[in-house]
């Protein structure tokens, strides 16, 4: 049996999501192949070859593979798949996007951010906010699964695959690329960061959000999230949204600013390993699973943090 | 134009699901049920649409028990022109109902289908991509935006680290994400105008869609619970705890 991964990527520089569903695959099979699709993305595929335990790269090039487009994913991985028992996409937005194209075509099931592999045909994935875990075995002769990347650890670097080049789907018919904006920034991407401040509602305001939370998560070396409520009243991007319809995220340190903690956040974050909470509402539910809660008005508290940290020699 | 909206009955957004104890999956009874979010989303960027006289008529449909009339009532109160029930007692994976919708599709010929990228309960996200696929029709997820000209359809989706602006053909899938609108509430002359409007009601078999599960539930249990924490007096504790105790600073 032999796997296929779908690298995370940019088309310049290979995301450790692709490392973590590697460690995935391995639970289901030794024989495992990653696909890298993009353009100019040979360094990418490069940096696929060396992960420990891949036994080939493929590398397809286009521009609409660069784009992310969708049905040439799909047009891609589909006839790839007689060589393969499973395929595994880290459950990025991207991932999503492609992934059930895939187990369409294949008329298969597709088996959403699993996040616990236990044989090769049963897998324990999330469901209602990760307020219950479903264990579901599937009869499919093919498996079409994304993965939950937080929950697992990147494979180690160490192997030395080769890198075999192989020829690109041609353009959708009724789908075009118009433009992409992508936000710069020097922060650490908040599905891998080792520390994420988040601030909520209680924020009030983009101006707010912008003055209390960045300059804190900047001292900490940290990335931003945000609650939903906070993403809904357009204090902050969407992409900066930690929940259930938003990013999961399982840093070392997360710490929750002004955030009540309804069902759909926890769903984001619970994982993480210490979790702060800052909310001058005593009875706030984040307080439930915060490992160090301070009940005070972030307005005051921010700061003496900020200082705090400074002393501590932050 | 006319615009077909899926829309699926789920647990309200605000009830916590509970396990049953039995391990068999979540406990519904006496649950409050809505709309899923997302497909709310999804009806108001329709009713929009028609509002400013791009779409001709809305359609909305939705797979599931009798209860799920009350769904599209609701649809039907937030604008939508018409029903369709696809009625059945089972609790069908996203592979079938994307079948089940491909059938309507085939009776109700929709310009553009725009619905929810994601139900709360099953929180699978593959509905949209995987009808978009059996239709051999243009996809767009996670929608923030969506402009119609003529036979296209421009559409800002969410992605990692920023929007990606795609322009489809249409007949096209379209999925809402969070940032497309902020749905209405139904008013209560419309809610009572939704009771005359025109909901039919078909049984699932009589669509001939395969709807066999690929995937049997072994158990549902509920996650590990976090151990509660300790509250701390001041920010200078906090960090000292932080860098002494957790040493995560």
């Amino acid at each position: 049996m032999a796997v296929l991964v779908i690298a995370d990527h940019d088309n310049a520089s290979l995301k450790d999501n692709t490392q973590k569903v590697v460690t995935a695959a391995t639970k289901l099979s030794s024989d495992i192949d990653v696909l890298v699709a993009g353009q100019n993305a040979k360094a990418v595929a490069d940096a696929a070859a060396k992960i420990a335990g891949v036994r080939k790269v493929l590398l397809a090039e286009s521009a609409e593979l660069g784009q992310g487009l969708a049905e040439s994913m799909e047009a891609l991985v589909v006839p790839l798949m007689s060589g393969y028992d499973a395929v595994l996409t880290p459950a990025t937005s991207q991932g999503k996007n492609f992934s059930p194209r895939i187990a369409a075509k294949l008329d298969v099931a597709q088996i959403s951010d699993v996040v616990e592999v236990i044989d090769a045909s049963t897998f324990v994935r999330p469901i209602y906010a990760g307020n219950a875990l479903e264990t579901v075995s599937s009869s499919d002769a093919k498996k079409v699964l994304t993965v939950r990347p937080t929950v697992f650890k990147a494979a180690a670097d160490g192997g030395s695959a080769k890198v075999e080049t192989i020829a690109a789907p041609g353009k959708p018919a009724h789908t075009r690329f118009v433009d992409q904006k992508l936000v710069k920034s020097a922060r650490p991407e908040l599905t891998a960061a080792k520390i994420v401040v988040s601030g909520g509602r209680a924020m009030g305001s983009a101006e707010e959000f912008h003055k209390v939370i960045e300059p804190l998560a900047d001292k900490l070396g940290a990335a931003v999230g945000a609650s939903r409520a906070a993403v809904d009243a357009g204090y902050a991007p969407n992409d900066y949204q930690v929940g259930q319809t938003g990013k999961v995220v399982a840093p070392e340190l997360y710490i929750a600013i002004g955030i009540s903690g309804a069902i759909q956040h926890l769903a984001g974050m619970k994982d993480s390993k210490v979790i702060v909470a800052i909310n001058k509402d005593a009875d706030a539910p984040i307080f439930q699973v915060a490992d160090y809660g301070l009940v005070a008005d972030y307005k005051a508290a921010v700061p003496e943090l900020m200082s705090a940290l400074t002393a501590a020699g932050k | 134009m006319k615009v077909l909206v899926p829309v699926k009955r789920v647990i309200d957004y605000n009830v916590k699901a509970r396990v049953k104890p039995d391990q068999t999956g979540v406990d519904l009874a006496n649950v409050k049920m809505s709309m899923n979010p997302f497909c709310e989303i999804a009806v108001e960027e329709a009713v929009r649409l028609r509002e400013k006289g791009v779409a001709t008529e809305v359609v909305a449909v939705s797979i599931g028990p009798a209860q799920a009339s009350e769904t599209l009532r609701t649809a039907l109160a937030m604008g939508a022109d018409r029903a369709i029930l696809v009625q059945t007692s089972d609790d069908l994976e996203p592979l079938a109902v994307a079948k089940v919708l491909k059938t309507v599709v085939g009776q109700e010929s929709p310009d553009l289908i725009i619905m929810g990228k994601q139900a709360i309960d099953g929180d699978n996200n593959a509905v949209g991509q995987m009808l978009s696929t059996l239709l051999d029709w243009p996809q767009a997820t996670f929608a923030s935006e969506i402009a119609v000209s003529g036979k296209t359809a421009k559409v800002t989706r969410e992605v990692d680290g920023g929007l990606q602006t795609l322009e489809v053909d249409l007949p096209a899938v379209v999925t809402a994400d969070l940032r497309l609108n902020e749905p209405r509430y139904a008013s209560l002359p419309n809610i009572m105008k939704a009771k005359k409007k025109e909901l039919t009601i078909t049984e699932l078999a009589s669509l001939g869609a395969d709807t066999a599960p690929r995937l049997k539930v072994v158990k549902v249990t509920e996650p590990p619970k976090r151990a509660g924490g300790i509250k701390v007096e001041t920010a200078a504790d906090l960090v000292s705890k932080l860098k002494n105790e957790a040493g995560v600073l």
